[in-house]
């Protein structure tokens, strides 16, 4: 473009030592240092952990590079770990969808609002992104806890004669988790929202749509990427959870991070820690290539870019 | 038809403003209850709320290992912001401006962190460190928060430079400017609302990661989150309650701040062009 333009007298467009404007040895020159982070702090790592998976386990934070199979073969044959990973499924399906019904409100009302500060709502929904993630955790304990605001006021007004226990439980867990992840669901689907041109709406309105068929008929199937895009981010975050249920559940609501954590940093079984890190890296991994597969990266890339 | 008199006396309408208000609740009622609770002047940290006082503050201010933490984890995300922010922007600019082998890939590796779960890259990490005998050290957090970091300041320079026409650039090029006092005079000030929004977001992740930093701090160091982990062990303290408090006023108000003075700052420079192109 720019080189049919310039007049004689003017530079031609060129980089130092003869290479070409766009040339693609500057790209990768420009591309390095981050390249070289994403091959040694995540590539190398899975490779690793990969290889670790086939290392025999000595004793304590002892392992010897003879490769065997014992540990996908406990893995494969004990229950215990095909319960927490069915529990973990079980757990991120349920928060994910959860948010996708209760986020979608949200999301939809800010899209439809007259109301002029929309901005504001937006921004109440990225502030919980700013502040700590533990804390935002541990101030569920305010609620649900013993000393917590639902029971003062259930003993206060006489309604319950001991404090009801709904910390440490499952629903406490999937209650953080929805904490944490509602933003993200209603931002998601609130992207899309914006990206429906509106004519259309007026358009099946015209042509004889009650508001309810057109929101049917129209709005919600332009929405799914989002909501899709959503729910496969809820789910994944959801599952890959490890301060959650550290804080809000009990020994039994422990989910496969925990798992992981106890298994490397208690146990240093670090041999069955790999497998188990590989595991859950794959359960997320494909349900996230299944995802892109169907709807591609893009809205991911938009609900992280904000 | 307006839009308001489609909406009047729909019952779906109702039910939206009413879900909207409850999330809305749901989203800020148990932080401000730990704000409220850590005025309180109970020796336990839950309700009910028996008195005002600062004592628990106080407290925290006397607490050395919380000091140590705080300013471990501002320096850590200090760091982090800066390189990150450097990173994404010139990896970003390779990444929109250039066509090369491998620029897919690239891409979608850059995003990948931000999707796999922190338990397995801080699993994974440590296993590499440790298969090559190597101590955990500061420079290896840091390190792997930038790697944290990096998906969200790549997006958000990438979607900003899309914005940004490359005949700029070309022209400042043809007109005799060097590469770099190109990129430095042209590109990185019309990149300034994206350099500011990737080094605040990049800061916060750093200073809010948890998970990852469990498993990649140095043996006795403790970051911020940490350290109120470790607290919690036990069980719920004001101290906590007034910790949190003061990390929730820093964390939303530098961003609040920052973003204000971005906007006074971008409208003072208008209203100087204005004046100039007016002369």
């Amino acid at each position: 473009m720019a080189s049919q333009f310039p007049p004689a007298q003017f530079r031609p467009v060129r980089a130092p030592r003869g290479w070409s404007l766009y040339d693609p040895r500057l790209a990768w020159l420009l591309v390095a240092p981050a390249a070289l982070l994403l091959i040694c702090f995540l590539i190398m790592p899975i490779l690793v952990m990969g290889l670790y998976t086939f290392y025999t386990f000595v004793t304590a934070g002892v392992e010897e590079a003879t490769l065997t199979f014992a540990n996908w073969h406990e893995f494969f044959t004990d229950s215990y770990y095909h319960g927490f990973l069915l529990k973990t499924l079980r757990v991120g399906v349920v928060t994910a969808l959860i948010c996708g019904v209760v986020g979608f409100f949200p999301a939809y009302f800010i899209w439809a609002t007259d109301f002029r500060q929309k901005w504001l709502l937006l921004l109440l929904l990225i502030m919980p992104f700013w502040i700590s993630f533990t804390i935002r955790t541990f101030s569920w304990i305010h609620i649900l806890g013993e000393q917590g605001i639902i029971n003062v006021w259930l003993l206060k007004l006489g309604l319950i004669e001991a404090p009801l226990q709904m910390l440490y439980t499952e629903g406490a867990v999937i209650m953080g988790l929805l904490h944490f992840l509602l933003p993200y669901m209603i931002l998601n689907v609130y992207v899309s929202l914006e990206g429906i041109d509106r004519t259309l709406i007026q358009a099946a309105r015209s042509m004889g749509c009650t508001n309810a068929q057109a929101f049917r008929e129209v709005t919600l199937p332009l929405s799914l990427p989002g909501l899709a895009a959503g729910l496969m981010l809820c789910f994944v975050l959801a599952a890959g959870s490890y301060v959650t249920p550290q804080l809000l559940g009990s020994g039994r609501d422990a989910l496969f991070g925990n798992l992981i954590y106890d298994t490397i940093m208690g146990q240093l079984n670090w041999p069955m820690g790999s497998t188990l890190s590989i595991v859950l890296f794959f359960v997320l991994g494909s349900v996230a290539a299944i995802y892109t597969r169907y709807m591609g990266m893009s809205q991911i890339v938009k609900g992280l870019g904000g | 038809m307006s839009a308001r008199s489609r909406k009047e006396g729909r019952l779906g309408w109702r039910i939206t403003q009413v879900m909207t208000v409850l999330v809305y609740i749901f989203l800020f009622a148990p932080i401000l209850a730990t704000i409220m609770l850590s005025f309180n002047d109970s020796q336990f940290g839950g309700f009910p709320i028996t008195g005002f006082s600062l004592r628990w503050y106080g407290v925290l201010w006397e607490n050395a290992r919380v000091i140590d933490a705080f300013q471990t984890s501002l320096w850590i995300a200090l760091v982090t912001a800066v390189v990150t922010t450097a990173l994404g922007i010139v990896t970003a600019y390779a990444l929109v401006r250039f066509e090369f082998r491998g620029k897919q890939i690239l891409g979608t590796l850059a995003i990948l962190p931000a999707l796999v779960p922190e338990t397995i890259l801080g699993v994974g990490l440590l296993i590499l460190i440790k298969s090559i005998e190597q101590p955990r050290t500061l420079t290896i957090l840091i390190l792997g928060h930038i790697l944290l970091a990096l998906p969200y300041v790549v997006l958000i320079a990438q979607a900003r430079m899309v914005g940004v026409k490359k005949i700029y650039e070309e022209a400042a090029m043809s007109l005799g400017a060097s590469r770099l006092a190109t990129f430095r005079e042209i590109t990185v000030p019309l990149l300034i609302p994206a350099v500011m929004a990737g080094a605040l977001l990049a800061f916060t992740i750093s200073f809010d990661n948890t998970s990852a930093s469990l498993f990649w701090r140095p043996a006795g160091v403790e970051t911020m989150p940490t350290q109120i982990l470790s607290m919690l062990k036990t069980s719920i303290s004001p101290e906590v309650n007034a910790l949190g408090t003061v990390m929730i006023v820093m964390t939303v108000g530098i961003p609040l701040i920052g973003g204000l003075l971005v906007q006074v700052v971008s409208r003072l420079r208008r209203r100087r062009t204005t004046r100039e192109s007016a002369k």
